[in-house]
C-alpha cells in the first residue's frame, strides 16, 4: 500500500501521502451491495435493512448471489494466498461503474485499503483494485454523504450508545458518520460510553486464539455501554455486535446491540418494522 | 571479516537497486507554528519554564548580582559556586568584593576528580551563563567551557543561569541554524528546560531527582 | 500482584503470564490508571490534529531517508566520533556486545558501574552478564532503579515501574533500603536521591543508551528529565553508550521533528528536562566529562528487519511508547506477560527478530488488530500490517524460500492449513458458499451452546433462519 510501484520491493517504504478529506460523487441510481459473511449468517435482517434504506432512496440495490466474504478472516490470520484467492472471486462481481456499499466498515475498509497491498504486485488487477476502492463506501457513509439523508425521526425518546468497530472507525471514519445520522433523529440522545474508541475485543480469530484476553476487553466494553445509561446500543459492524451480544447474553443482561442499518429503518419508518424478519 | 564489515555487508546487500530517499526537509512546520513576536518571546519562554517549575526574574546587566545574592539570602545559602574568568563570574565576584556581601565563592578551577566530595556534597548553589534560550520549549541552551565546565548546571540543588533576552530565539531550529550548530558541535551541548524532575513512582510528578531541586533564570533584558 | 519477585516471564509462555495478569485486580488498576493519564498527557500536546498528521509524516520520511541510507550514515557517524575521539564498537549479537562491554571493564579494572536507562542493555542482560563477572551494575533512573531493588524487569520502555504504586514502591524502600515506610512520593524520591548519588561519583564507568545518533556531528544524542542520565555520563571517568545500529540519523536538524515527536507522544512533554547532546571525551583542557567514550552499534536482529521493505519499518521506531499506551491489549496486561524487552504492539515487531519466531509465536496474534497503535506511533510505522505480516511468516510452511524471518513457520500447522485451503474453495465456488451456509442455518438448533473458547465469556452466536442471500433473492430476484 504504500510503495510507488515502480519501487524495487526491497525499497524502504515511506508513508503514504495525507489523505484530504473525501470527495463524494452524486447520488446514483444504482449501487452493488456486499452483504458481508458474518451479517450473511447472523444479521441478515440489517442487511434487508439497508437495502431498503438505499431503496428508499430511489437507488436501485444489486446483491449479486454469487458474493461470499471480503477475504479478511484469511487476510489477518496471516493465509495471504487464500486471502488473495477469495478477495479475487469478488472483484470480479463488482466490475461495473457503480458504488459498492457495504454494511460493515471492517469489510469496507478491505475493499478500500488492503486490497491494494494483496494485488500490490499485479498491475493490472491493482487497477481494478483501485477502482473499486474509489467508489467503494461504508453504508453510513454513503448514506450521509451521497444519499445525503434526511431522517425524520418517528420513535420514542431514547438514550443511544454507539459502538463504532476499530477497523471502521480508522480506516472509514464510520464513528463520525454514525454520530452524524443518530443526531438527525430527533428523539435520540446519543450517549457516550467509558472509553468509547476502545476495541471490543472481537478481532476475528483474535477472539478465539486469545480468549482471556479478548474476554476481559469484551467484558470492560460490555460494562462500559451498561454504565452509559444507553438504553439501546447501536454499532455498524456485525463482528462487534457479535462479540457484545454474546457477553451480554452470557451475563444474562438485556441490553443487546442492534445494527445501525435497522435501528435507522426502524426509528424512520414504522410501517417497515418487522418487514425483513 | 569483523563485525563491522559483516553488518555493512548485510545492510548493503538489503538495499541492492534501491536507490536513497531525498531529503525534503520541511523547515516551515518546524518554524511556523513556533514563532513569537520579539516582544512575546521571553515571556513565552518564562511561561514555559514556569509550567514545569522553572523559575525565573527579570533583571538587566547590572541589576542581576543583587538579585543573585537576594535569592541566595532567601534560601539562607552561604556559598556559590562561579566560573571567575568568565565575564559574569568576574561581575559577579567585584560585586561581591565591593559590596562585601557575605557570600562565600567556589571557582570551578580544577579537574572534578580534585574535588568530586566537595562538589557532590558541600556546593549548594552554582550560577553559570547561557549559550540562549528558546521560546517555544523553554530551554536555555547551554555550551559548558573548560570556564565552566558541565557539572556546574547538574550538581549543586540550586542552579541560577543568566540569560541575555537577545539570546531567546523562538525555536530550535531558528537556534541551531543561527548557531551554525551543523558546522561542529562542542564535547557537551544542553538543553536545560527546567529542574530535574520524575514521575516514575505513579505518575505523581516529584522535583529534584538527581539534578538541581531548583532553576532559576535571571533574564537580562538589555542584552 | 503478588509483591514477591519470581523468575522473569518468558515470551513462549505468553497465553499463561496473561491469564495471570488478568487475574491480578492490583495490577489492572495500575496499568489502567497510568495508560489514561499517559494517553491524556499526549492528546493535550497535540491540540492541532493537522500539525501532528504533518509532523508525523515527516519524522517517518526522516526515519525512513536514514534507513534507506543505513551503511553509508552509520559509516560517517564511525568516521566523525572517530575524529571527535569517541572509540565505535561493533557487535553483530548481545553476547559479542557483552564481551566489548567487559573488556573496557577489564581494561580500567572497573568494579563498579552506574547506568542511564538503556533499553539495548536490556537486550543484552547487560545488568547480568557483567554481575557474574564480579562487576556491579546499578541502574540510576529513579523507575530502573526500583525495578531492579525488585529484581524484575522494566514493564515499560519509558516509565519502567508503572506497574507499580506509592504503596508498593514505599514498602520495597522500607524493605530493602531501611528506611521509614513513607508513601510521600516527594520523600521516595530523596530517598532514591540519596542513594544513588555517591553512586554517581564512586563509579568507574557510566553507561546509557542512546535516542538519536547524529552522522553529520558525530553526536549522540540522550533525552531525559531525571539528570541520572548526564550524570552517568559525565561524572564517571569512562562513558559506554550502548544503542541499535538503527538510530543513526542523517543530519542534526533531523533530530527536531523527531525530538518534538518523541516527547510528546511519550510523556506529553513539549521537551524533556535535559536534552544531552554528546560529541566527544573531555579534551585536554576541560575539567568534567569522561576521559573515555564508547559506543557499542548492536544489530541483535536488526539487520534481518532491515532485509525486507516491509519489515524495515520496524526500525523507524524512536522508542517512545505510545502505542503500548493505547494499547487495549497492553493495558489489561501490563508489561511483564510479553516476558520481552520490550512489551506492547511495538515488542510485538520487534522482538521476533531478536528472538526468532518460535521463541515468541504467541506475540504476533495476541493483537485484535484495532490499529490504536499504528495511529499515534509517531513516526507511522504501521504495526497491525507488520503484525499481520508476521503472521503470515509464522504459519507459512518452516522450509519454504524465501526465508524473511528467523523461527518461520513457528506456527504452521498442516490442520489449519488445510482448513484455511477449505476456506477457501467455500468462498470461491458460489454454490457451495450458498449451500453451506444453507446448511447452517437450517442446522441453527443443533448450534452448541458451548464452542471452544468463546463462549468462556460470550454465549454462542445463533445463526438466523434465512441468510441475506436467501432474502435478498426473495426480494431483488436472482443477479
Ligand atoms: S512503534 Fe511507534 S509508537 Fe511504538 S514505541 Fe516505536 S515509535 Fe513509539
Amino acid at each position: 500500500m504504500n510503495r510507488p510501484s515502480s519501487q524495487p520491493a526491497n525499497a524502504t517504504r515511506v508513508a503514504p501521502p495525507l489523505e484530504g478529506p473525501r470527495v463524494y460523487p452524486a447520488r446514483p441510481s444504482d449501487v452493488y451491495l456486499f452483504g458481508t459473511c458474518v451479517l450473511d449468517v447472523f444479521f441478515p435482517s440489517a442487511g434487508m435493512d439497508a437495502i431498503r434504506l438505499l431503496e428508499r432512496e430511489g437507488i436501485r440495490v444489486h446483491f449479486p448471489q454469487a458474493q461470499s466474504c471480503c477475504g479478511q478472516p484469511a487476510y489477518t490470520s496471516g493465509y495471504t494466498e487464500e486471502a488473495r484467492a477469495v478477495a479475487r472471486a469478488q472483484l470480479a462481481l463488482f466490475a461495473g461503474e457503480w458504488p459498492l456499499v457495504v454494511p460493515s466498515g471492517s469489510c469496507a475498509g478491505m475493499f478500500r485499503h488492503h486490497y491494494r497491498e494483496l494485488f500490490r504486485d499485479e498491475p493490472e488487477t491493482l487497477a481494478l483494485v483501485e477502482a473499486l476502492a474509489e467508489r467503494t463506501f461504508e453504508l453510513a457513509e454513503f448514506l450521509l454523504e451521497v444519499c445525503k439523508v434526511r431522517l425524520e425521526d418517528g420513535g420514542a425518546p431514547v438514550k443511544v450508545a454507539l459502538h463504532t468497530s476499530c477497523s471502521a472507525r480508522r480506516e472509514m471514519g464510520t464513528h463520525l458518520h454514525g454520530r452524524a445520522l443518530l443526531a438527525q433523529l430527533s428523539g435520540v440522545e446519543r450517549v457516550d460510553h467509558d472509553h468509547e474508541s476502545e476495541c471490543c475485543g472481537f478481532g476475528g480469530s483474535f477472539s478465539v486464539r486469545m480468549p482471556d484476553i479478548s474476554g476481559a476487553m469484551v467484558r470492560d466494553k460490555a460494562a462500559a455501554l451498561k454504565g452509559s445509561g444507553a438504553a439501546e446500543v447501536v454499532s455498524a459492524d456485525c463482528g462487534c455486535l457479535l462479540n457484545i451480544n454474546g457477553c451480554l447474553e452470557k451475563q444474562g443482561d438485556a441490553l443487546r446491540g442492534e445494527h445501525l442499518a435497522s435501528f435507522l429503518l426502524r426509528r424512520t419508518s414504522a410501517a417497515s418494522r418487522g418487514g425483513a424478519k | 571479516m569483523n563485525a563491522k564489515e559483516r553488518i555493512l555487508g548485510k545492510l548493503r546487500g538489503s538495499l541492492q537497486g534501491t536507490t536513497p530517499i531525498v531529503d525534503d526537509y520541511d523547515i516551515e512546520l518546524l518554524n511556523e507554528p513556533w514563532r513569537y513576536p520579539p516582544a512575546e518571546r521571553v515571556a513565552r519562554l518564562r511561561q514555559m519554564l514556569g509550567a514545569v517549575h522553572g523559575e525565573s526574574q527579570l533583571s538587566s546587566t547590572t541589576g542581576w548580582p543583587m538579585q543573585v545574592i537576594e535569592a541566595l539570602a532567601q534560601r539562607n545559602i552561604g556559598e556559590l559556586l562561579i566560573a571567575p574568568t568568565t565575564p559574569h563570574g568576574q561581575q559577579f565576584a567585584d560585586f561581591v568584593a565591593r559590596t562585601g556581601a557575605p557570600l562565600r565563592l567556589k571557582a570551578y578551577d580544577r579537574p572534578v576528580e580534585e574535588w568530586k566530595d566537595e562538589l557532590f556534597f558541600r556546593t549548594p548553589a552554582s550560577l553559570t551563563g547561557t549559550l540562549g534560550g528558546i521560546a517555544a520549549t523553554g530551554s536555555l541552551v547551554l555550551w559548558p567551557t573548560p570556564q565552566e565546565p558541565r557539572l556546574m548546571s547538574l550538581v549543586p540543588p540550586l542552579h541560577m543561569a543568566l540569560l541575555k533576552a537577545s539570546e531567546v530565539l523562538d525555536n530550535l531550529y531558528q537556534f541551531m541554524h543561527a548557531h551554525r550548530w551543523a558546522d561542529g558541535m562542542p564535547t557537551n551541548a544542553l538543553l536545560v528546560s527546567g529542574p530535574s524532575k520524575t514521575a516514575d513512582i505513579q505518575q505523581t510528578l516529584a522535583y529534584g531527582a538527581h539534578g538541581p531541586k531548583e532553576l532559576l533564570v535571571l533574564i537580562l533584558e538589555d542584552a | 500482584m503478588s509483591d514477591v519477585a519470581h523468575a522473569p516471564a518468558q515470551p513462549i509462555a505468553f497465553k499463561r503470564n496473561a491469564r495471570e495478569a488478568l487475574a491480578d485486580p492490583q495490577l489492572r488498576r495500575n496499568f489502567r490508571g497510568a495508560m489514561d493519564f499517559l494517553m491524556d498527557k499526549r492528546r493535550s500536546q497535540f491540540p492541532d490534529g493537522d500539525e501532528l498528521e504533518r509532523l508525523r509524516a515527516f519524522g517517518n520520511r526522516v526515519r525512513a531517508r536514514a534507513l534507506s541510507k543505513l551503511p553509508e550514515l552509520l559509516e560517517r557517524l564511525d568516521a566523525r566520533l572517530s575524529r571527535n575521539g569517541v572509540k565505535v564498537h561493533w557487535a553483530e549479537t548481545v553476547d559479542e556486545a557483552n564481551a566489548i562491554v567487559h573488556r573496557i571493564v577489564e581494561q580500567h579494572a572497573a568494579k563498579k558501574i552506574i547506568k542511564g536507562k538503556s533499553m539495548v542493555s536490556e537486550e543484552m542482560e547487560m545488568n547480568h552478564y557483567l554481575g557474574d563477572r564480579g562487576v556491579d551494575c546499578l541502574e540510576s533512573d529513579m523507575g530502573e532503579f526500583i525495578v531492579q531493588l525488585r529484581a524484575e524487569k522494566p514493564a515499560h520502555i519509558i516509565m519502567p515501574a508503572i506497574h507499580l504504586n506509592a504503596g508498593q514502591v514505599a514498602q520495597l524502600f522500607h524493605d530493602k533500603l531501611e528506611v521509614d515506610y513513607t508513601e510521600d512520593v516527594d520523600r521516595l524520591i530523596q530517598i532514591g536521591r540519596e542513594t544513588l548519588r555517591r553512586n554517581f561519583f564512586e563509579a568507574d564507568i557510566g553507561v546509557s543508551g542512546v535516542n538519536f545518533a547524529i552522522a553529520e556531528t558525530g553526536t549522540l544524542l540522550l533525552v531525559e528529565n531525571e539528570g541520572n542520565g548526564r550524570m552517568s555520563t559525565t561524572v564517571p571517568p569512562v562513558h559506554i553508550a550502548v544503542t541499535g545500529i538503527e538510530k543513526v540519523v542523517e543530519n542534526l536538524r533531523d533530530v527536531i521533528p523527531l525530538l518534538s515527536l518523541l516527547t510528546r507522544s511519550a510523556t506529553g512533554q513539549a521537551i524533556t528536562t535535559y536534552v544531552n547532546m554528546i560529541s566527544g571525551p573531555r579534551k585536554a583542557d576541560e575539567l568534567d566529562g569522561p576521559q573515555e567514550v564508547h559506543l557499542v552499534l548492536l544489530d541483535n536482529g536488526r539487520s534481518q528487519a532491515f532485509a525486507d521493505g516491509e519489515l524495515r519499518q520496524t526500525l523507524n521506531c524512536i522508542r517512545c511508547g505510545a502505542c503500548m499506551n493505547h494499547c487495549p491489549v497492553y493495558t489489561r496486561i501490563g508489561g511483564h506477560a510479553y516476558g520481552t524487552v520490550y512489551p506492547g504492539p511495538i515488542g510485538k515487531i520487534v522482538t521476533p527478530h531478536m528472538l526468532g519466531l518460535d521463541a515468541t509465536r504467541d506475540l504476533p496474534t495476541a493483537s485484535s488488530m484495532c490499529g490504536a497503535c499504528g495511529e499515534v506511533c509517531p513516526v507511522k510505522i504501521p504495526i497491525p500490517s507488520l503484525l499481520r505480516r508476521l503472521r503470515e511468516e509464522a504459519v507459512r510452511a518452516p522450509a519454504a524460500a524465501p526465508q524473511h524471518v528467523r523461527g518461520q513457520g513457528a506456527k504452521y500447522s498442516r490442520k489449519e492449513t488445510m482448513v484455511w485451503k477449505a476456506w477457501r474453495t467455500l468462498n470461491t465456488s458460489p454454490a457451495l458458499y450458498r449451500a453451506a451456509l444453507y446448511a447452517g442455518t437450517r442446522l441453527r438448533a443443533l448450534m452448541p451452546a458451548h464452542i471452544g473458547p468463546w463462549t468462556d465469556h460470550r454465549s454462542a452466536p445463533k445463526p438466523a433462519a434465512r441468510t441475506l442471500h436467501e432474502l435478498a433473492r426473495e426480494h431483488l430476484g436472482d443477479q
